[in-house]
């Protein structure tokens, strides 16, 4: 797979993809691009670098860099100051060598501003207008000719979604090197000449438009000068004036454009609008909004516990048999345990997610995808307020359901400071996917598999509280942390509504594999890592361990047992002894008022890291303990006491786990992701400690009232 | 003086003015510009924010921001 230009591809351009948000850029991507696309990082920065290649027709390549979506080019979130960033470095081997600004035929007016300020940048440009099988639907004309002769620009037609008009774009993508780089708009001769000329005796090294977007930026490029920088700073001191000039630009630039689409583009009714209208009637409702945004809540979680668990079921089953079945398959030895025993059940651990995070990230892609979650924004904005949010919270806190990781990362677009550190400090309390297969587990032992007037599962009802209780917990620690953070931050709100579309399927896959995949491998790392170090825990340890036959014999003699259960007592004695036994034996008398022995003990230490590694700590530490063969799930029930005889996984004890790991924050990703994005370790130290002391507590009360 | 904030649903205006200082750049890089149209389309149950149609685009800002652009009267 080729993405970018490498050394031995032979003709290779850089394409970048520009555009605001809504307008297909994905689409258009995804057709040209398809199965070769792959996401990796821009340094220094967690915002994905989504690239991908296609083969032109004389066979030369084509490596297309996605951009983040904007609304124009002086960014306002730093996913949208990578576009700026890569148009203006020309020194980086980043610099396109083209590229295409992608509108969308019914908003065309507001995605030509963002064309004039790249068509101005002087690189390549060709502008596809987007969704262009619209137009006859929507009475729209549009006369290409004449706009093509007016911008300078090559203007493609393209259905991304119907595949048309890829291949004229293909065609036009190769003769780059034709493309006027004129720019459209001189900016000083309108607003300020006597400053403009000073800018540009001051800038020798950059053209004017450029000159003027360094200095309207708050941060400098990474590939200014000192001396540049110095300069800068200087134009930099009068902000009010910045700020009035950029005004004047902007409404400059949208006389031009309202002059060109009065000569070119016309609509000839207003249909269309009607389906917009009539849906924002019912989705924006102040009853049926509400109303129909908890239902589409309801059948997310419905379907994360009740499909999900069909393949999961199947999962579970498919390693435990591997498992068992490299054992007999296997030769004797080291390998043979770490294998059968260490790196199986690690692996079934990460792969029984797949199906509940894929249906999350499924739900959170169909809601962004048709434009429902704007409408969400709209209905929650003044609520999520009042605890110190935004309405744009909602979008992190429902994807918080599938991962905070994406989620933390998501609150980027939040306009606010403190409204955004205070959903990141509060997405943690989501319920997670990977506290799932922790709760499934819990809930499968301790709540029975009953049906509340026969349609409602009991063990549904409990994960919708948890759930529940998730959320309230976001929403109550963001209402204390609105009162106690002292943060200075400006606001500011601007949510587009865009049309209401149809989820096109092919995104929708993508996007899906591609968070799932990510997902997958970064937790399946730190847990395959997770479950190696623990099996060795387990399979090693102090002198009685390696003397656990003998001592064992020793203690059972006179007494009449069976060989199985000989061997069983062996086993038990050897996990006990083990370095990790020890461990968590060590840590039992913090945790027995919990209502936990020390095996979930082990499991707590092991799940600090990521708490999902819970379920696959119990299967192995119960598979080293047991010959006995079946799920984790049963070796988890059949699990008792040795002085009592009680079953570990009693209820209260299972309650209070639950909500322990409700609490806890036991993700090493989230905390390195909370501090990459705040910059500093203050917050995700904060989210350790606090959460982790309100988990211990609350689950000490949990265990005493159920007791 | 009559602000986007006075609108009632379904109510249009023309935008006269807008703060400089307090108005954000992307605001008017949404097409919240003086001399065009602006319809209040819908709003949310809370009275806020408000869901304008101005310039070809649909967007949602808050009251505050609402207050700031000044229509003709």
């Amino acid at each position: 797979m080729q993405n970018d230009c490498g050394m031995n591809s032979k003709k290779c351009i850089k394409v970048a993809l520009v555009g605001n948000p809504n307008t297909g850029k994905t689409s258009l991507f995804n057709q040209l691009t398809g199965l070769t696309q792959k996401v990796g990082n821009y340094p220094g920065i967690t915002v994905d670098k989504k690239q991908g290649s296609c083969k032109l027709l004389d066979g030369s390549l084509a490596a297309i860099t996605d951009l983040p979506g904007t609304y124009s080019i002086n960014p306002t979130s730093i996913d949208e100051s990578i576009v700026l960033e890569t148009l203006l470095d020309v020194e980086s081997k980043e610099y396109p060598d083209l590229v295409i600004v992608v509108a969308e035929v019914e908003n065309i007016k507001r995605n030509l501003l963002l064309f004039t300020q790249v068509k101005d940048l002087k690189i390549p440009t060709i502008l596809v207008v987007n969704m262009a099988d619209q137009m006859t639907r929507k009475g729209i004309f549009l006369d290409i000719e004449k706009l093509e002769e007016i911008l300078q620009t090559k203007i493609v037609l393209v259905s991304a979604r119907k595949k048309e008009g890829i291949e004229a774009l293909k065609k036009a993508i190769l003769n780059y090197k034709e493309y006027y780089v004129n720019p459209l708009f001189e900016i000083s001769e309108k607003i300020d000449q006597a400053y403009f000329d000073q800018i540009k005796a001051s800038l020798s090294g950059f053209s004017l438009y450029k000159s003027w977007l360094l200095i309207t930026q708050k941060n400098h490029g990474i590939f200014i000068s000192e001396a540049s920088k110095h300069i800068i700073d200087k134009f930099k001191v009068d902000q009010d004036k910045l700020k009035k000039y950029q005004h004047k630009e902007t409404i400059y630039r949208y006389q031009y454009i309202n002059d060109v689409l009065k000569k070119t583009y016309r609509v000839e009714r207003a249909k269309g609008k009607d389906l917009r209208s009539r849906l924002d009637k019912v989705l924006t409702h102040k009853i049926f909004g509400y109303m129909i945004f908890i239902a589409i809540l309801l059948l997310m979680f419905q379907s994360v516990f009740d499909w999900a668990s069909i393949p999961m079921d199947y999962i579970d089953a498919f390693f435990s048999n591997l498992s068992s079945w490299s054992k007999e398959v296997l030769p004797e030895g080291v390998l043979f345990n770490l294998i059968s025993e260490g790196i199986i059940p690690g692996i079934g651990g990460i792969v029984i997610f797949i199906p509940q995070i894929a249906i999350l990230f499924l739900f959170v892609a169909v809601l962004e995808e048709t434009g429902y979650m704007s409408r969400v924004v709209f209905l929650m904005d003044k609520i999520m307020r009042r605890f110190g949010m935004s309405g744009k919270s909602v979008i992190p806190l429902i994807s918080g359901t599938a991962c905070a990781i994406p989620a933390i990362m998501a609150t980027r677009n939040i306009g606010g400071w403190k409204d955004r550190l205070i959903t990141i400090l509060v997405t943690p309390f989501t319920t997670c996917s990977a506290r799932l297969p922790v709760y499934a587990i819990i809930i499968a032992l301790i709540i029975p598999e009953d049906r509340l007037f026969g349609i409602f599962s009991l063990q549904g009802m409990v994960l919708m509280s948890l759930y529940i209780l998730g959320f309230a917990s976001a929403i109550i620690s963001a209402y204390i942390l609105n009162k106690v953070l002292k943060v200075e931050s400006k606001n500011f709100f601007i949510v587009e509504m865009p049309n209401y579309k149809l989820p096109s399927i092919k995104n929708i896959f993508f996007d899906v594999l591609e968070k799932t995949k990510a997902f997958v491998l970064g937790a399946g790392k730190i847990i395959l890592a997770i479950s190696i170090v623990l099996w060795f825990l387990a399979s090693n340890g102090t002198s009685d361990f390696k003397n656990a036959e003998k001592i064992v014999a020793k203690k059972t003699i006179g007494k009449s047992i069976s060989v199985e259960e000989l061997e069983s007592e062996i086993a038990s004695f050897k996990l006990e002894n083990s370095y990790i036994g020890v461990m968590g034996k060590m840590i039992e008398p913090a945790i027995s008022p919990l209502g936990y022995d020390w095996k979930i003990g082990i499991a707590l230490i092991s799940s600090f890291a990521a708490r999902e590694v819970f379920v696959g700590t119990l299967s192995t530490i119960y598979s080293v303990g047991s010959d006995d063969e079946g799920t984790i799930k049963q070796r988890m029930a059949a699990e008792v006491d040795p002085i009592t005889g009680e079953k570990i996984f009693n209820f209260p004890a299972g309650m209070s786990l639950l909500v322990f790991y409700a609490f806890a924050l036991q993700c090493m990703g989230t905390l390195a992701i909370v501090k990459r994005e705040t910059k500093s370790w203050k917050w995700p130290m904060l989210q350790l400690v606090g959460m982790g002391a309100l988990a211990y507590v609350s689950a000490l009360i949990t265990f005493l009232i159920l007791k | 003086m009559q602000t986007v904030a006075d609108l009632h649903r379904g109510e249009k205006g023309i935008i006269e003015e807008l703060s400089f200082v307090e108005i954000p750049l992307a605001l008017m890089e949404m097409g919240c510009i003086p001399g065009k149209e602006v319809t209040l389309i819908q709003l949310s149950p809370l009275k806020d924010p408000l869901y304008i149609h101005v310039n070809g685009s649909h967007f949602a800002i808050r009251r505050e921001t609402a207050e700031r652009i000044i229509l003709a009267e």
